[in-house]
């Protein structure tokens, strides 16, 4: 691959990079600063594989103050920064530049406070999603997104990309659900943004900085929204005989003025992909499966079921299982959040993440088997069906050179097609490099330069996150 | 004299704005005109009514999705969504009755104020439901943001600064609004005689329990009547009777829950979440204060030992409607320290112009979030025509 552009390194910076390397050792103990080529090498990609730049140098500061002076330093010393979660990103939202020193938080992973009466933790910005949820489920709480990387994702990242998850169409996407954040703005700075209260005083800038991608600030800590957990939960397997007609069952399900808390779509080869891997009782005789999760006490799931069960009828459904027990309702979600992770078992692939308004799930799932036909390729589609979240995989082997480059253009043809319907290029992965260029597909100049203009705000020498979000052309805010 | 313009359409109201920017002729925004009263005094020439720009312009019931025009009248809106089963999520108020003011609330004005009633606890804010948007800046520049998925990561989110920016870093032109289904049935429980404190830890338990709190909210003793804490649920009929019993259990200790259904409950929720139980004597300022749940009887506690408040909490306590006498600086030293205590902030939501000239009606800002917030003012109108001097001066 490689038809994404990376801005030519500065070479005033490379030039400097002995004494930049000396003044960031002069702020960080040896142990939170990674110089040497092996060790950068650790940090050139994130899960956008697919493109590699080795960082300058790694910063693993330990705590907000250490991050305040580490920026301080590089934005007087007019040094690129490009800050890291845990380098899950599948649109190279953390892949670094030669010219750039990288900011990473996985050293800040405490968790400073959880109030179950207030409904609230306080963590650093390093602590994984699933960690979250983890230290406060023995309280019977949870934090609710929860995206297939969640062991490995942090929140710093989960909020730089206002991921979601599966269960999102209930409980919301990161946004929903951060009540505050501590904020280093370029300059050093540390702003305190929201906090234990339900609303923030004056302009809403933890929804700005929520899926900014790392370009007005670097999140050290958040105060995330716990919840407490429904009495129980369990996902229903729905296989059908075309989409279309699990996405009318989809549609009757909400008219119905049922919410479940997940509404999952797989196709065909997904369901194969993901049976192999997850051996998830998946049935392997329909064109379409949808897990449906609902929550409550079992007379509550059994009534929502039920009502559930009768509009699936009504579209055609061919087999409904249920899940039996705790091991099978996690055997029904492996198979799910691994689809990506399966998908790599047999084949290489891309994974793209564009929404669409539902109604239009039929046509856009003919057109994207047309679309990959037409480069000579398969694809495997996973989607979150009540938000209309869709996850094309384009299969291509990785040592074919032109098989590359043509998944990067279905990619791209799917995700304008999203757009053409009436969505949006992207759902909860972000922008970062991979979408950067497509920018223009949804937003006109005026709608840019209203965006660029804000971030100017925050930033106006570009150092944050430089080559990312924004088409390199027409920066002049 | 006040001119006022009503634009019929987009490109009218961003000629009107282009015009106004070569003059330099500041413009207040107004949707309805249903809370004058709120925020500070907007000293313009030139009033903008977005009232002209009027119409659902998307509504997918399957796709729980409503656009309209940001003058859209709110009942209209309503009314189209009541229709096929589904509702705001977040409860939207209606100021009329706190601001004695007629007209009609407007979807856009809603969305510009970031205005949400009790459900909110467990919908989410105004802000959490708005999903697109469409506004003239102060450049006169049509700029959207977002769209009608709910899903949707793609560059920064404007939309969300937008809401609750009042009209200063752009006049709405459109919303896009996520949409709930209506309850099948709505059941609230009420507790009677509970003080403050009891009741927010009553109404914290029940909130921190499975059972799906959509309303929490304490009423002071008025009238004769005893302090009532409100729990409500909604839902299937199936799920609502059982989840009433089961959270009887649980509140058991602070004391018996007594129904309250039908027409009553309705307007009880409809006052707590339009200000209406504060709202005489009309002389009172009144305050909202955004706290720490936990932390709201404690705080008002603290006010009350130097001033006579009437107190109502909602959100389990996250939100405290304060009304007070009028006098001196209508208690904003003592009420913002005590927000500021409880981990929040107040808002001066109701006192007279003059008043509202004097003590500032939003939180005042730290220095380098004051100073980041005029930059991006600055973004969106350089040259401060939209609602200047509406949140802070000079902003």
């Amino acid at each position: 691959m490689g038809a994404i552009a990376f801005p030519t390194p500065q070479a005033d910076i490379l030039a400097r990079r002995e004494s930049i390397v000396a003044g960031l050792a002069a702020l960080l103990p040896p142990e939170c600063l990674i110089t040497s080529e092996d060790e950068r090498r650790a940090y050139e990609t994130d899960a956008f594989t697919a493109y590699r730049r080795v960082p300058m140098a790694v910063a693993l500061p330990r705590n907000t103050a250490e991050v305040s002076a580490v920026l301080a330093y590089c934005h007087a010393e007019g040094v690129p920064v490009v800050p890291r979660g845990a380098g899950t990103s599948l649109a190279g939202g953390a892949i670094p530049q030669e010219d750039a020193v990288v900011i990473g938080v996985s050293k800040m992973n405490r968790i400073l406070e959880i109030d179950y009466a207030n409904r609230f933790a306080r963590v650093e910005a390093g602590v994984t999603n699933l960690a979250i949820t983890n230290t406060v489920s023995a309280e019977g709480f949870f934090y609710a997104p929860d995206p297939s990387s969640q062991l490995a994702c942090t929140i710093g990242g989960n909020i730089g990309m206002n991921s979601g998850g599966a269960h999102c169409l209930k409980y919301g996407v990161t946004t929903n659900n951060i009540l505050g954040v501590t904020l280093v703005l370029v300059d050093g700075t540390v702003v305190e943004i929201g906090g234990a209260a339900m609303d923030a005083p004056g302009y809403d800038l933890l929804g700005l900085v929520c899926g900014s991608e790392g370009q007005l600030g670097i999140i050290t800590e958040a105060t995330v929204r716990i919840l407490r957990m429904a009495e129980g939960a369990r996902p229903v397997l729905f296989g059908f005989p075309t989409s279309e007609q699990a996405g009318e069952a989809v549609a009757a399900i909400i008219a119905a003025g049922i919410v479940p808390v997940a509404m999952e779509f797989m196709d065909k080869p997904a369901i194969e992909i993901c049976e192999a891997f997850a051996k998830a009782g998946y049935p392997m005789d329909v064109e379409a499966l949808l897990i449906i999760e609902v929550e409550g006490s079992e007379t509550e799931m059994d009534a929502t079921l039920a009502r559930i069960v009768a509009i699936a009828r009504e579209h055609g459904v061919k087999t409904v299982r249920e899940s039996k027990s705790a091991m099978e309702t996690a055997a029904i979600w492996k198979g799910r959040k691994s689809a990506f992770g399966a998908t790599g078992r047999i084949a290489d692939y891309i994974c793209m993440d564009g929404t669409i308004p539902t109604g239009q799930l039929p046509y856009v799932l003919r057109r994207i088997d047309e679309i990959v036909k037409h480069y000579g390729l398969r694809v495997a589609n996973v989607f979150h069906a009540g938000d209309g979240n869709l996850h094309p995989l384009i299969l291509y082997n990785v040592n074919d050179p032109g098989e590359a480059e043509k998944a990067e253009e279905a990619g791209n043809d799917i995700l304008k097609l999203c757009v053409e319907v009436g969505g949006c290029l992207t759902g909860e992965h972000g922008v970062g490099i991979e979408k950067r260029d497509l920018m223009h597909h949804q937003f006109n100049r005026v709608d840019l330069q209203q965006q660029l203009r804000v971030r100017a705000a925050f930033d106006a020498q570009w150092i944050l996150n430089p080559a990312k979000v924004f088409p390199l052309d027409g920066r002049a805010a | 004299m006040i001119v006022v313009r009503r634009p019929q359409d987009e490109e009218e109201l961003a000629s009107l704005v282009r015009e106004a920017s070569g003059h330099g002729a500041p413009l207040a925004i107004e949707g309805g005109g249903t809370r004058k009263g709120l925020g500070r005094p907007v000293n313009a020439g030139i009033t903008v009514s977005v009232g002209g720009l009027n119409g659902i312009t998307l509504y997918e019931p399957a796709e729980m999705v409503i656009g309209a025009r940001a003058g859209t009248p709110l009942a209209e809106i309503e009314a189209a969504l009541a229709e096929k089963g589904q509702m705001l999520g977040f409860e939207p108020p209606d100021f009329r009755r706190l601001y004695g003011t007629d007209g009609t609330p407007t979807i856009g004005a809603i969305a510009a104020g970031n205005l949400s009633g009790s459900r909110r606890l467990w919908g989410g804010a105004c802000r959490d439901s708005l999903i697109g948007v469409r506004f003239v800046n102060g450049l006169g520049e049509i700029v959207k943001s977002g769209g009608r998925v709910m899903k949707n990561v793609t560059g920064l989110d404007l939309v969300k600064l937008q809401s609750g920016a009042w009209g200063t870093l752009g006049v709405l032109t459109e919303v896009i609004f996520k949409v709930v289904p209506r309850p099948e049935v709505t059941q609230t429980l009420v507790l009677e005689g509970l003080s403050e404190a009891r009741a927010v830890e009553a109404m914290s338990a029940a909130v921190g329990s499975p059972f799906e709190i959509t309303g929490a909210a304490h009423l002071p003793a008025l009238a004769g009547a005893p302090a009532r804490t409100l729990l409500r649920i909604e839902g299937f009929a199936f799920s609502v009777e059982y989840r009433a019993g089961a959270l009887a259990g649980l509140l058991k200790s602070f004391g018996a829950l007594v129904r309250l259904d039908g027409p009553a409950a309705a307007a009880l929720w409809r006052d707590i979440s339009d200000g209406a139980i504060l709202a005489e004597p009309r002389d009172r300022a009144v305050w909202r204060l955004s706290v720490k749940p936990g932390a709201a009887a404690a705080a008002v506690a603290a006010i009350r030992a130097s001033r006579d408040v009437t107190a109502l909490f909602d959100w389990a306590g996250g939100l405290v409607w304060l009304a007070t006498p009028e006098t001196g600086d209508a208690g904003a030293a003592v009420i913002r320290r005590a927000a500021r205590e409880a981990n929040g902030y107040a808002t001066l939501v109701r006192a007279s112009d003059g008043l509202r000239a004097e003590v500032p009606v939003f939180e005042p800002e730290p220095a380098p979030i004051a100073a980041l917030n005029r930059r991006i003012k600055a973004s969106f109108d350089p040259e401060g025509l939209l609602n200047p001097g509406k949140m802070h001066a000079g902003l």
